[in-house]
């Protein structure tokens, strides 16, 4: 291997790249469709464990068939009938990429990073005698790295939180990637969203116990070594129960009630 | 090397253990032994890796220019990882969850570089192939012995089963707080390479 041609290295490389990458696309490609299976199982299991309702003997999916899905128009928060768009095929991040079914944020509107936003959201409401019980709502914003997704359920009063479940983030892990903790979410149970005027005074903080009394059922404590994920989530929150995300939906259902159909 | 491919494959699990002889590939054996099933999983992937890889680079050892060997090792391998990592996801997506960058960073996993750069190098593709698997056998039954007590005292449980009734679910054990630290399985391991080199005193470093 003394006297090597010059150029040696350049082609073994290229030629062994050439290989590698072609290996590489080859598996990302032919194993995407188990791969995507195994993402939305573990959505709808998410879906139910936020709602608290998850049951790990039962299959996920017959447990998920008793939710009701519904699509809803974001900014006006009215029921979007199934032949418009289908629930069972509608993807929310692809929807908000295209022109036709998403649009562009403004700087002031983005609270939570997310730059576009879809005209239609999916929500899961899960009922018991044709009774509203909670309602589970998709949301997403910028961490400190990533996007963070997560699904919040909320209790009948459409304030209360019943459970969180963040399911998919890239922030650091055993500090900001603690938003998926079961120990946190739970902090999140019972708080109220929205304060009497309306407005969401849901707020992520340092030390819940400096504030006052009154104040503490909105206040959740933040992660620490995490102040920028835990600033994200505090931001999401803000935005997906704002005017731009579920509150158009949520006006709407307080004033007109659950109607099935 | 007049070795038979048994004792290449027997060797590296007690003779010449990858983690207690060479101390090579600490880091993941740290974290991933908090429980046996993901350290389970963890050695199986090392040793795929480990032997996928030095089969492959010693098939092309004459072709590898010297100038450039470590970087075409690192590509061999971080293909090899990705594919897994890949299979993983398809077919196994609540262990690849838990495992997570665990699985990314058998690139760094210093054993499996080590016998590319080592053994495969200079050695015909079939004894490399079982190196690979000793190597990995031996990383993984280090893993294993950590994660078995460190799960067992840890969590009162093994592989997931209860072992001992935990005091928090109304049981008479109360887990050991420290042995579910990462940090535990440096002790452990000290324990092991301790034990290791008293029955074996080749091992021991001379001073």
């Amino acid at each position: 291997m003394a006297n090597e041609h010059p150029l040696k290295p350049f082609y073994s490389v290229l030629v062994l790249a050439f290989a590698c990458s072609a290996l590489v696309a080859m598996a990302a490609v032919g194993l995407k469709p188990y791969q995507q299976a195994n993402r939305s199982l573990d959505q709808k299991k998410n879906i139910l464990s936020a709602a608290g309702i998850f049951n790990p003997e039962e299959p996920i999916t017959e447990q998920f068939s008793r939710i009701e899905t519904r699509i809803l128009e974001l900014a006006t928060g009215a029921f979007v009938p199934t032949e418009q768009v289908d629930p069972t095929t509608y993807n929310q991040l692809e929807a908000a990429l295209t022109d036709s079914m998403g649009s562009e944020l403004t700087k002031e509107t983005d609270l939570a990073g997310i730059r576009r936003l879809e005209n239609y959201s999916p929500v899961y409401l899960v009922t018991s005698n044709g009774e509203l019980e909670q309602i589970v709502l998709p949301v997403r914003g910028k961490g400190l790295w990533s996007t963070m997704y997560a699904y919040v359920a909320i209790e009948s009063d459409l304030s209360s939180i019943r459970g969180v479940s963040f399911y998919e983030h890239g922030e650091t892990p055993g500090l900001g990637g603690e938003i998926a903790n079961p120990i946190w979410q739970a902090r999140w149970q019972d708080k109220q969203i929205y304060g009497e005027s309306g407005d969401v005074e849901l707020e992520f903080v340092k030390n819940r116990d400096q504030f006052p009394p009154e104040s503490q059922i909105h206040l959740i404590d933040g992660i620490s070594g995490a102040t920028l994920t835990t600033q994200g989530v505090d931001k999401l929150m803000k935005f997906w129960f704002g005017e731009h995300g579920f509150m158009p939906f949520l006006a709407r259902l307080r004033k007109e009630g659950y109607t099935n159909g | 090397m007049a070795e038979t491919n048994k004792e290449l494959l027997v060797r590296s699990i007690f003779k010449r253990n990858p983690i207690t002889l060479l101390v090579l590939g600490i880091c993941s054996a740290l974290a991933v032994t908090g429980q046996m099933s993901t350290a389970f999983v963890m050695s199986i992937c090392v040793t795929v890796v480990v032997a996928f890889s030095s089969l492959t680079i010693s098939i092309v050892r004459f072709q590898i220019p010297n100038t450039v060997r470590i970087g075409i090792q690192i590509m061999v391998i971080a293909t090899l990882v990705i594919i897994v990592d890949q299979i993983l996801k398809a077919f196994y997506y609540e262990l690849s969850k838990q495992l997570s960058i665990f699985v990314g960073l058998i690139i760094t996993n210093c054993i499996v570089m080590g016998r590319a750069e080592g053994y495969a190098m200079s050695n015909p593709p079939i004894p490399s192939f079982i190196d690979g698997i000793g190597n990995g056998l031996g990383y993984g039954f280090i893993l294993m012995s950590v994660a078995f007590v460190r799960e067992l005292f840890g969590s009162g449980s093994v592989f997931g089963y209860e072992v001992f009734k935990l005091s928090t679910n109304g049981g008479w054990y109360i887990a050991n707080g420290m042995l579910v630290l990462p940090a535990s399985a440096f002790f452990l391991i000290a324990l092991i390479i301790w034990i290791i080199r008293f029955l074996d005193p080749e091992q021991q470093e001379k001073s």
